[in-house]
């Protein structure tokens, strides 16, 4: 399970509907990120800036559920291309705040937003074709792939991150201890 | 006097014939996991959550009479999946966005699941349509997060005698109503002193004005081992 050139576990991340919150946790392991980098390379992610996904990656991040197209397009994309696919965060296992809207018509939310919420002016419901088109739903990522690991928490905490990064680097099967789970 | 006995994954203990078997495992200082059981109360039977296994037949521990000689086990692999698998489907038939919700970190529901090593929901979410009714000056009731326990019935009904919450519809459609011809909390006889209005495992029935007092790290499950708080609480909260 390496990178055929530097024989490095190969890591890909991305936010989906998120709010980066999940990356900015995985961030919080600080200087062990130096560890990390010996034994792992980043493909695409926004710590990379690589925007598609390279041939042979181990492991794929998801931060964030689908509530709109593009996130399906991109999550299809890793679950193509990693072998390891891992939903991180309460949103990408069970739609987290987004899905707060899942009760409302999606035509009522948007009207809310752009038509009649206070403070509007030039009232207008975006529709540029280079919009992603939204979801009637949001929905979490094991609804439409499937999903290897799960690292609940909003976010995980760095030491969740940890936890599973140094279990897969070790070769070990991942396993989150009770006392880092939550679920906010 | 003989003390009679039974055995919970092969340990011995002694009870009294008019226990239940969580009764019996309370008492004794063994976990059986829990939701519509609470010891003030006349047992339920509904959530299925204490699915134990009694002489090699699945049975519900807060229901079943404890009798002499019955090998009971609890803490095996097979029960505590099929518990993650109902605790599952309890979080994914309702509105539970933790991370938003009043009661995280002192809620039995995530608690339990906390206990039973839940990561996922594994089933594909409802995401139902809930009333949520904040009528009342002191109370606020959020139908996302019940999980139809009846403990609040349970409280209304044999504690406050007011016979305030009640269960209406059947299967997918059962909800939780309250006694008042408007259907508003405000119209019904509870009061914030009332049993009823404390007794929700979850962030269903909530005390207004209380959200949020412990910050997180201080709340009743964030360090203490979820299985002795619930047991802790079981016998004497
Ligand atoms: S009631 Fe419990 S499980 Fe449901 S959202 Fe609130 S904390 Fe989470
Ligand atoms: S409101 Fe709370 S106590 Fe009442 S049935 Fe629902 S979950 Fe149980
Ligand atoms: S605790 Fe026994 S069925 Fe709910």
């Amino acid at each position: 399970m390496t990178d055929l050139m530097t024989h490095k576990i190969r890591i890909a991340t991305t936010s989906l509907a998120g709010c980066f919150g999940c990356h900015m946790s995985f961030l919080d392991i600080d200087e062990r990120f130096f560890t990390l980098c010996e034994h792992v390379v980043f493909d695409r992610s926004p710590f990379t800036d690589i925007k598609h996904l390279g041939e042979h990656v181990d492991v794929g991040l998801i931060e964030g559920g689908l509530c709109n197209a593009e996130n399906v397009s991109t999550l299809r994309e890793f679950r193509d291309h990693v072998k390891i696919l891992v939903a991180v965060g309460a949103c990408a296992i069970n739609g987290g705040i987004p899905a707060m809207r899942n009760h409302i018509p999606l035509k009522e939310c948007l009207e809310e937003s752009y038509l009649v919420a206070v403070g509007i002016d030039s009232p207008q419901i975006p529709n540029d074709p280079e919009l992603p088109l939204l979801l009637d739903r949001v929905r979490p990522i094991h609804e439409v792939v499937k999903v290897d690991y799960f690292l609940p928490g909003c976010p995980p905490s760095a030491e969740v991150f940890w936890t599973f990064l140094t279990d897969l680097m070790a070769g070990r099967e991942p396993q989150i201890p009770e006392a880092q789970i939550h679920f906010d | 006097m003989d003390q009679k006995t039974l055995t919970i994954d092969g340990v011995e203990l002694s009870f009294d014939p008019r226990q239940t078997i969580m009764e019996a495992a309370a008492a004794a200082g063994v976990y059986i996991p829990h939701l519509c059981h609470h010891p003030d109360f006349k047992p339920h039977g509904s959530c299925k959550l204490c699915t134990v296994k009694v002489n090699g037949r699945f049975a519900s521990a807060c229901t079943l009479p404890a009798a002499e000689g019955q090998e009971v086990l609890n803490k095996t692999l097979e029960l505590n999946q099929l518990r993650t698998r109902i605790t599952q489907m309890l979080f994914v038939e309702g509105n539970h966005f933790c991370p938003g919700c009043e009661i995280s970190g002192h809620c039995k529901l995530q608690a339990t699941a906390y206990g039973l090593g839940m990561l996922d929901s594994h089933f594909p979410h409802f995401y139902p349509a809930r009333r949520v009714d904040a009528s009342h000056p002191d109370i606020m009731l959020d139908l996302d997060r019940c999980i139809l326990c009846e403990l609040c019935v349970r409280a209304s009904r044999d504690m406050d005698g007011k016979s305030v919450f009640g269960i209406a519809g059947r299967g997918m459609e059962s909800h939780l109503v309250v006694a008042a011809e408007s259907g508003a909390l405000v119209d019904t006889l509870i009061e914030v002193s009332d049993r009823a209005a404390h007794v929700c495992p979850v962030g269903a029935i909530l005390i207004k004005h209380t959200a949020y007092e412990k910050p997180i790290g201080q709340r009743r499950y964030d360090h203490h081992p979820i299985q002795a708080a619930l047991l802790q609480e079981d016998q004497g909260d």
